[in-house]
């Protein structure tokens, strides 16, 4: 049953959160703070898992393909789509979930244990739409910003590991790179960086929003938004891939 | 004014207020006390509308409040200042920025004319100096003023403090008490205060409300207070000896059996006139 009452009060959540913003100004100084947050916050870690995972690939993939006849350049199509199709989108998601989730979930989890939360609906302002959606709205613009990012830093990655490793030269990795490219992965990566951003902002916002004890369940709480967010994501990531592809 | 109609509230099976009835007056600080879990906060949230009560109603100059949609409650809500017990700072912001806050969030006002009404507040609470300062920097009366501050920075009609002097020392507690005293009168504020602090009901309470075990016990105030019969009031507010010889040393002096600076000029004929004295209704 909690698992039910748990949904419906996320979904009265979301709901709560469209309201006429007390001060549209205010809204956007708060949206614009919640994009350095989880957008320039978390492009170092993106950039660092990006490049080795690019990396990674490439050598490992290389292992694998031990025969004659298929070319080297394949390595490079193979990096191409794993970077695009899974790794930028899903991988980075996951981390991002660890870094941008629990702080959301904590840092609301602060307010609501310190009363912070109570003195702004005192003051007459809609907490949800106040504190939860910008973050949501920040998650939703940066989220893809990132996993772009993360896109091209992998596959330049691979190309790096590709080129130190004596694999494949530069100039065989940019061909295979541009050999039965399908621009739709590309679409498809994003329409999933959407959805994890959605999971990644809201699930850790409404453990930290109702959190209810002290500094212990704090914590808790952030745990918590983690591992669920993960979840939600590997299975948004299934029900994606069974329907998009 | 605030008028609390039959409030009840339950928590499952759990009856933590019980039909409690109140008229809380304007210019007045109206204290509501009792032990812990006398559903003194949870009052104080049904007032302010955290928590939706059961039953009754909660009327703010005459308008319903409890049955408000959530856009008149709205409206209610930007006349109330609140001073939480852990003062509810926002970490992330500067003294200046808290009490700035509520005018950049409701108020068009440029920036030299807020920042001339946030100073105004923090001297008025007498915090100098402390403009620039974080509240993880401030002591905990330095907060509770921050927090005073902040909820009368858009002047008011209804302040409501939940354990003002919890965690404070006695002298610095004097010095809130007074500030919300000072402030009640100077705006002419509706004050509603939680407190178990003794030197508040005896200092600043205009009105006091006696809660005990989800019900209104008793009711009067801070004169009367001294001469009540209640034994449930008496056991809570005098509960040591040196509170029962306070008590007894009071009352001489409110009978005028011995004099004392609260009483001389009553003896004198020099009666300021807003001392209630038994006897003289």
């Amino acid at each position: 049953m909690t698992i039910f009452s748990d949904i419906g009060r996320y979904l009265l959540m979301i709901k709560g959160m469209f309201s006429k913003p007390e001060n549209g100004k205010m809204y956007w100084k708060e949206f614009m703070h919640q994009c350095a947050e989880i957008g320039v916050g978390s492009l170092g870690i993106v950039a660092i898992i990006s490049v080795f995972i690019g990396a990674v690939s490439t050598i490992q993939t290389a292992y694998q393909l031990v025969s004659p006849l298929i070319p080297p350049s394949t390595i490079a199509q193979i990096v191409r789509d794993t970077v695009i199709l899974e790794f930028a989108p899903t991988l980075v998601c996951i981390v991002l979930a660890g870094v941008a989730g629990s702080r959301i979930a904590s840092e609301l989890g602060n307010m609501r244990v310190s009363e912070q939360i109570d003195a702004l609906e005192i003051m007459g302002i809609n907490t949800k739409g106040y504190l939860i959606m910008p973050k949501i709205a920040a998650a939703l613009l940066m989220i893809p910003l990132l996993v772009i990012i993360a896109m091209v830093l992998g596959i330049w990655g691979g190309r790096l590991a590709g080129a130190m490793a004596n694999i494949l030269s530069g100039s065989v990795y940019d061909r295979g790179l541009l050999e039965n490219f399908v621009p739709y992965n590309v679409i498809f990566a994003l329409i999933k960086s959407y959805v994890f951003a959605f999971i990644i902002s809201s699930v850790p916002a409404f453990f930290g929003y109702f959190v209810q004890g002290g500094a212990l369940e704090i914590g808790r709480a952030s745990t918590k938004a983690v591992v669920v967010s993960c979840i939600a994501i590997l299975f948004a990531d299934y029900v994606l891939s069974a329907l998009l592809l | 004014m605030i008028e609390v109609k039959n409030i009840q509230k339950k928590f499952g099976d759990k009856t933590v207020i019980q039909d409690v009835s109140a008229v809380m007056k304007a210019g007045q600080c109206n204290l509501i006390i009792g032990a812990s879990g006398s559903g003194k906060t949870v009052l104080m949230k049904c007032m302010v509308g955290l928590f939706v009560p059961d039953e009754g109603e909660i009327l703010y100059h005459g308008q319903n409040f409890t049955s408000m949609d959530a856009k008149a409650k709205t409206e209610v809500r930007k006349e109330i200042g609140m001073l939480f017990q852990g003062a509810a700072l926002f970490d992330s912001l500067t003294v200046e920025q808290n009490v700035m806050f509520p005018l950049d969030m409701f108020t068009n006002w440029p920036v030299k004319k807020k920042l001339e009404r946030v100073n105004e507040v923090l001297n008025r609470v007498n915090l100098v100096e402390a403009n620039r300062k974080y509240p993880a920097e401030l002591s905990g009366g330095m907060k509770k003023r921050v927090a005073l501050a902040r909820a009368i920075v858009l002047n008011p009609k209804y302040l409501f403090c939940d354990e003002p002097n919890s965690g404070l020392d006695p002298q610095t507690s004097l010095v809130i008490d007074k500030l919300i005293k000072e402030i009640t009168i100077e705006y002419n504020i509706t004050t509603v205060v939680n407190t178990h602090d003794m030197n508040s009901v005896m200092e600043i309470g205009d009105y006091i409300l006696y809660m005990y075990q989800g019900n209104k016990e008793w009711e009067g105030t801070n004169r009367e207070i001294i001469f009540s019969k209640n034994q449930r009031l008496n056991d809570f507010i005098f509960a040591s000896e040196f509170l029962k010889d306070a008590k007894d040393m009071r009352m001489l002096e409110e009978t005028g059996q011995i004099p004392n600076h609260r009483n001389m000029d009553i003896l004198t004929g020099n009666d300021p006139g807003n001392i209630h004295r038994p006897g003289k209704g």
